[in-house]
């Protein structure tokens, strides 16, 4: 079954033609050919996928592209604020070396940034490492995404973010 | 030390890439007209294929062409080779069975490669894959290791008698049965080694495309080392010329040794892109990388050890049988020989070492080098034995280790199984782990547990791990297929900025970094204007690739190689410019100079006369600034250290937690402390993995693969451990030129027996003896359960 | 996946319409187990009724002195809900429970509940609490609405609307996760009420189901101690690779144990 889906992804107002059956990552990664987002698993488990679909975390793979009809997508690509300036996130991993081979980086942001803005910008340790439960990391120990997590948090209210 | 250069922490050159999304994957590859392709696979771990029907889904919607073994037969197509040959105590090369890229007439595994479908889209590559029908006749399989080699067990191969690939072994069983003889006390463990899925998050994926003027090939693939996967496809399986096949690997997304070999689905996507005429994209969805990525482990051991009355080691004695899987897959075979036998003797002065090691064949997924490869194995069974020997003799386990460690004045240390160990000094780093870990307020620790209702319990682990395999003469005796040097090559543009093209790979260790702080620090060239540049053929001159923490002891030392180059080329041409003899010219950060005055010329201007050569001694010195060297190394490296591992037991539930951790390592020279340490943490986590969650479990009666996704295998996640405690002890490597060793591998090598070591101290308390790994709350409960019906008969 | 037919209603009656006379059709409400279901080609609906865009099943009531729940509410708002944590604190922590952040941003109570799949936790609660399940065609007891694996009391075309449950005096979820998937390997969601004691365990068995022995112990004396003695048997408790049905027998004295402890604290 040949569907219209249109919704705003990182701002900018997207359509196109999917089946019943696309899943929004692929509306993401194939239509829009944005492929930030990735896949790491078939039973909405790695979190890799992760996006935020009007101001909630969810798991692309297991969401119908016509479900987001109408929403609003956020997306790893709709996050730094200009080319030469990243999101305190984005930037707190990267000072933090919170990634390697950089393939669940995407997923992890974005369940961060959500993590963050949930406990309003208040975080201990042992929160962040229970918060990550939906996402698997297997490069890092996730010793160094915790503490860019908690480095990001006063980060991220102090940018207003 | 500068601010970019050996020694910093500098933030990684890759990083805004992928925190951007901009990061470039395999399956990210915009394709125009690609076709995508699905493999439909055997359901059943052993089969004879009577007959397949491609009939019907050849003529769904979207598909553009089957392929099935007859295919590739029809094709002559060459089988997959395992690349090292190891010989039998007899001295017979190993047995060699045929393995075909798509299954012939039997299927050996859940997960062989019965048909390829391309489509016009994933979907309808899988809609005509369920029409495919193929008539199979259901074997009896032999699935269970332990009883791979009995008498009676199916067979996997007409080739391999008896499912015994090779029968092999190291050093004088004579010698060592007459030390056992005399010895005080010995030790005697069973174990068995858990097999594991890799699982790096990106899964396996291959994109083909073929340029029919040309006659050329392309082939993306998620390779650890694409000059490898090229070689052997071009030499062995396709045929294909290799200056007519270009293999990149771009951004990978980990490997952890699982995207090392050369796989059936990048063969067939290779080979079938001229046939079909559209480029073709193939990714592996997670269920298929947990059926047909090499797994790894997977060792039924029984050890023992003697000592004297004092706790002197006088000989160690294992016998070992090591699953291969279904096939041999790349390097199968050098993994439970050359990369585990050889590390038996550990930090030890272990006189003594005989170890037999069987490979057997089974109806499971091929098995191969996996984080450690061999050396995880090694080290878990010498310090699980040794820990257990400690509570033997009633001994303190640092204090045994103590006893018995290597001493510093006995570098370079031959070791009786074959290795010459080139450095280390091993007491001081115990020493330092031991501080760090607080030893001494375990057992306040212990008792407050305790009060809680936790069991806690304390684990040391003292590993020695043999990387960068070397040198290649060597590994050429012992059976490697391959050289074991690397290549390096730094080319100046006229404008003054470089590139580093390496021959390693990075896919996760963060090589765009360390090694423009090899080069920056070396030429003194700003980190910004380097660029390393890696992972593809028709850019590098040839590479190894990366695997066995081998980057940068033996690609960083190539690009050394290379940078000297440079230097002696450009003090050439700075004496022309600076009218100097060449024999008085200088080289420091970045400026030539004529010593004792104060001319100078910086490297940008030399490198610019070079490109414009107008003022130049064209005589003596050719044009341009670009440098190649390759790298042999003369030995292996060999990084070493100590983790300490407290654990806490819920003795209700059976669930470990994991409550501190660390490690202290001897890494040689240090280029990136932020690299290094992330690299121990993530180790550390799939040591703990290993240890407490992770199993590949096969039905032992059908062959399915129970644990086949993430809701059966057991990642570790976040909350499953604690931050960790590290800290460095530094013995330069004396024989290359950075005097660097390894990081990559030495958490996972170290960590499985520090953290079980731990349980059995936590559980010692309930009269547990051995509990097999994986930890897990179950197995936990059960051994509890166990203890206490053996106390009470 | 297969493909099919989607629709999303607006109204509860399009929705019961949309799915009438196709036995091969099948409501979504959050989709957390039906697509993957779907991936996996488990299931091959010749249409999806989306309930997403039913304004109507979602929301929190407090009614009397319980609590109604939508079907449509996401489990995240249940936990964070002021009005589910002052009345019925157990119930947002066991919303807390399931999957992850992003999973609970989509999945629903009454997904959970109309799927009764043996490891789901909402089930626990809606039995221990004696919960009303309403749906299109009216009312059922929490008692006999779970049948077994994947099976309940609702007909074919039936859709829930809410859940209701009453306060209970004390209660208390205690989950022990499967260690690989998180689902619930067993749970025990104990309720104290003026009508007695309830105990119902999920994960461990093909359905949820209660524990009458624990019940009847607690009535009479809510605390732990009382049913320290009390074995479950492990006759017919799930078994795989992660829980041996020994072990789940165990698992579900030790939970509930705690459970009684955490509603006596």
């Amino acid at each position: 079954m040949t569907l219209s889906v249109a919704m705003t992804v990182n701002g900018k107002a997207v359509s196109g033609k999917v089946e019943a059956r696309t899943l929004l990552v692929q509306f993401l990664r194939e239509n829009l050919g944005m492929t930030g987002t990735h896949v790491g698993c078939d039973t909405s488990q790695c979190g890799a996928c992760v996006v935020d679909v009007d101001g909630k975390s969810i798991k692309s793979c297991t969401m119908l592209a016509v479900q987001a009809e109408g929403t609003k997508v956020t997306t790893i690509e709709g996050l730094a604020p200009s080319a030469d300036k990243l999101h305190p996130m984005q930037e707190a991993f990267r000072e933090n070396h919170a990634l390697q081979c950089g393939f669940c980086t995407p997923g992890m942001v974005m369940s961060a940034i959500d993590m963050v803005k949930r406990h309003n910008y208040k975080l201990d340790e042992a929160t962040v490492r229970h918060e990550l439960e939906g996402n698997l990391c297997r490069c890092t120990g996730y010793h160094n995404i915790v503490k860019a997590i908690l480095a990001a948090a006063p980060a991220m209210k102090a940018a207003g973010v | 030390m500068t601010e970019t250069g050996i020694g910093a922490r500098v933030h990684r050159k890759e990083d805004k890439r992928f925190l951007t999304g901009t990061g470039r994957y395999v399956d990210d590859l915009p394709l125009a007209r690609a076709t995508y392709a699905y493999f439909l696979r055997s359901p059943h771990a052993h089969a004879k294929i009577k007959k397949i029907d491609t009939t019907a889904a050849k003529a769904m919607p979207g598909v553009v062409e089957i392929f099935t073994g007859k295919d590739t037969a029809d094709a002559k197509m060459g089988g997959l080779i395992c690349g090292w040959v190891v010989k039998d105590k007899n001295g017979e090369p190993h047995k060699a069975p045929a393995h075909p890229v798509m299954a012939l007439d039997t299927v050996r595994y859940v997960g062989d490669t019965v048909a390829m479908v391309v489509a016009n889209s994933v979907d309808e590559a899988k809609d005509a894959a369920e029409a495919i029908k193929v008539d199979y006749e259901v074997k009896p399989a032999n699935v269970d290791l332990a009883r791979a080699l009995d008498k009676g067990t199916p067979e996997v191969h007409p080739e391999a008698p008896g499912n015994l690939i090779y029968d092999w072994e190291i050093g004088v069983k004579a010698d060592v049965d007459a030390a056992f003889a005399k010895a005080a006390h010995v030790t005697k463990l069973d174990l068995v080694n858990n097999r594991l899925i890799p699982n790096a998050m990106e899964p396996r994926a291959a994109a083909a495309e073929y340029d029919k003027g040309t006659g050329n090939y392309t082939l993306w693939s998620t390779s650890q080392n694409p000059h490898v996967l090229r070689l052997i496809l071009s030499a062995f399986v396709l045929g294909i010329p290799e200056h007519k096949l270009r293999v990149v690997a771009p951004d990978v997304g980990g490997g952890f040794g699982s995207k090392i070999f050369c796989y059936n689905e990048e063969t067939m996507v290779c080979w079938a892109a001229s046939r079909v005429g559209r480029p073709i994209k193939w990714t592996a969805e997670r269920a298929e990388s947990f059926m047909t990525d090499a797994h790894g482990r997977d060792h039924v051991t029984h050890a023992e050890l003697a000592m004297d009355k004092d706790g002197k080691f006088l000989a160690l004695k294992v016998e070992t049988i090591a699953n291969m899987g279904a096939y041999l897959s790349t390097f199968s075979t050098a993994v439970p020989t050359y990369l585990y036998a050889t590390l038996l003797a550990g930090q030890y002065t272990t006189p003594l070492i005989y170890a037999n090691v069987k490979a057997a064949v089974t109806h499971t997924a091929p098995v191969d080098a996996y984080r450690g490869a061999g050396r995880p194995e090694a080290t878990f069974v010498i310090e699980t034995i040794v820990s257990k020997a400690a509570a033997e003799l009633k001994m303190d386990t640092a204090e045994l280790r103590r006893k018995n460690f290597i001493p510093k004045e006995a570098f370079p240390y031959q070791t009786p199984v074959a290795l010459q160990y080139d450095s280390g000094n091993y007491p001081p780093i115990i020493d330092e782990a031991m501080k760090i870990a607080d030893y001494k307020g375990f057992e306040a620790r212990r008792a407050e547990a305790k009060k809680r209702g936790k069991l806690r319990g304390i684990g040391f682990s003292s590993y020695i791990e043999a990387c960068g395999l070397a040198p290649s003469q060597v590994i050429g005796q012992l059976g490697g297929g391959v050289g074991q040097w690397e290549s390096a090559q730094i080319k100046f543009n006229p404008t003054g900025n470089v590139q580093v093209i390496t021959g390693s790979h990075s896919h996760g260790q963060g090589h765009e970094t360390t090694f423009a702080q090899l080069v920056s620090d070396k030429l003194g060239v700003p980190i910004e204007n380097i660029e390393v540049v890696h992972g593809d053929t028709s850019t590098t001159t040839f590479g190894m690739g990366t695997y066995g923490s081998r980057s940068l002891a033996v690609g960083g030392s190539a690009i050394m190689k290379a940078t000297d180059k440079i230097i002696a080329k450009g003090k050439k041409v700075a004496a022309h410019l600076m009218e100097a003899d060449v024999a008085d010219v200088e080289f420091d950060n970045g400026t030539f100079k004529v010593a004792g005055t104060d001319k100078n010329v910086p490297l940008a201007q030399v490198v610019f006369a070079a490109y414009v050569p107008h003022n130049y001694p064209l005589a003596e010195v050719e044009p341009g600034m670009d440098e190649n060297a390759f790298y042999d190394p003369a030995n292996f490296v060999y990084p070493a250290g100590t983790q300490i591992c407290e654990v806490e037991i819920d003795p209700d539930t059976g669930v470990v937690e994991v409550v501190a951790h660390t490690a202290v390592d001897d890494f040689g020279n240090i280029i990136n402390p932020m690299i290094v340490e992330g690299q121990v943490h993530g180790g550390i986590v799939q040591g703990v993995g290993q240890a407490l969650h992770e199993a590949a479990v096969y039905d032992k009666d059908t062959g399915q693969l129970l644990s086949g996704s993430y809701m059966d295998y057991r990642m570790p996640r976040a909350e499953d451990v604690p931050s960790f405690k590290l800290g460095y002890k530094v013995t330069p490597c004396p024989h290359n030129p950075l005097g660097v060793k390894g990081c990559g591998e030495a958490g996972a090598i170290a960590a499985p027996a520090a953290v079980m070591n731990a349980v059995h101290d936590a559980l010692a308390p309930l009269g547990v003896k051995h509990v097999e790994m994986p930890a897990t709350p179950l197995n936990v409960w059960q051994s509890i359960q166990g203890a206490q019906r053996a106390a009470a008969e | 996946m297969y493909d099919f037919a989607y629709h999303r209603p607006k109204t509860l009656a399009d929705a019961a319409a949309a799915l009438k006379g196709k036995d091969e059709a099948r409501a979504m409400s959050g989709g957390m187990t039906l697509i993957p279901t779907l991936k996996q080609r488990l299931a091959k609906p010749s249409d999806v009724v989306d309930l997403g865009g039913i304004k109507e099943l979602a929301g929190i009531k407090v009614e009397g002195s319980g609590v109604t729940i939508g079907a449509m509410t996401k489990h995240y708002d249940v936990s964070v809900s002021p009005d589910v944590k002052k009345t019925i604190p157990a119930l947002a922590e066991l919303a807390a429970m399931i999957g992850d952040p992003a999973v609970r941003n989509r999945g629903t109570i009454g997904g959970s509940v109309a799927n009764s799949d043996p490891a789901a936790d909402y089930p626990a609660a809606v039995v221990a609490l004696n919960a009303t399940i309403n749906t299109n065609a009216g009312k059922h007891a929490a008692d006999g609405f779970f049948k077994g694996l994947f099976e309940t009391a609702l007909k074919d075309g039936e859709l829930i609307t809410s859940v209701s449950f009453p306060k209970p005096e004390k209660a208390a979820y205690m989950k022990f996760r499967n260690p690989a998937s998180r689902y619930a390997m067993v749970g025990v969601f104990v309720a104290k009420t003026k009508d007695g004691v309830r105990v119902a365990v999920t994960g461990a068995g093909p359905c949820v189901f209660r524990v009458k022995a624990m019940e009847d112990a607690l009535s009479k004396n809510f605390s732990s101690a009382a049913i320290k003695d009390i074995k479950v048997p492990s006759k017919d408790l799930n078994s795989d690779i992660h829980g041996s049905a020994e072990y789940r027998a165990h698992l579900v004295g030790v939970m509930a144990r705690r459970a009684v402890d955490a509603a006596n604290k």
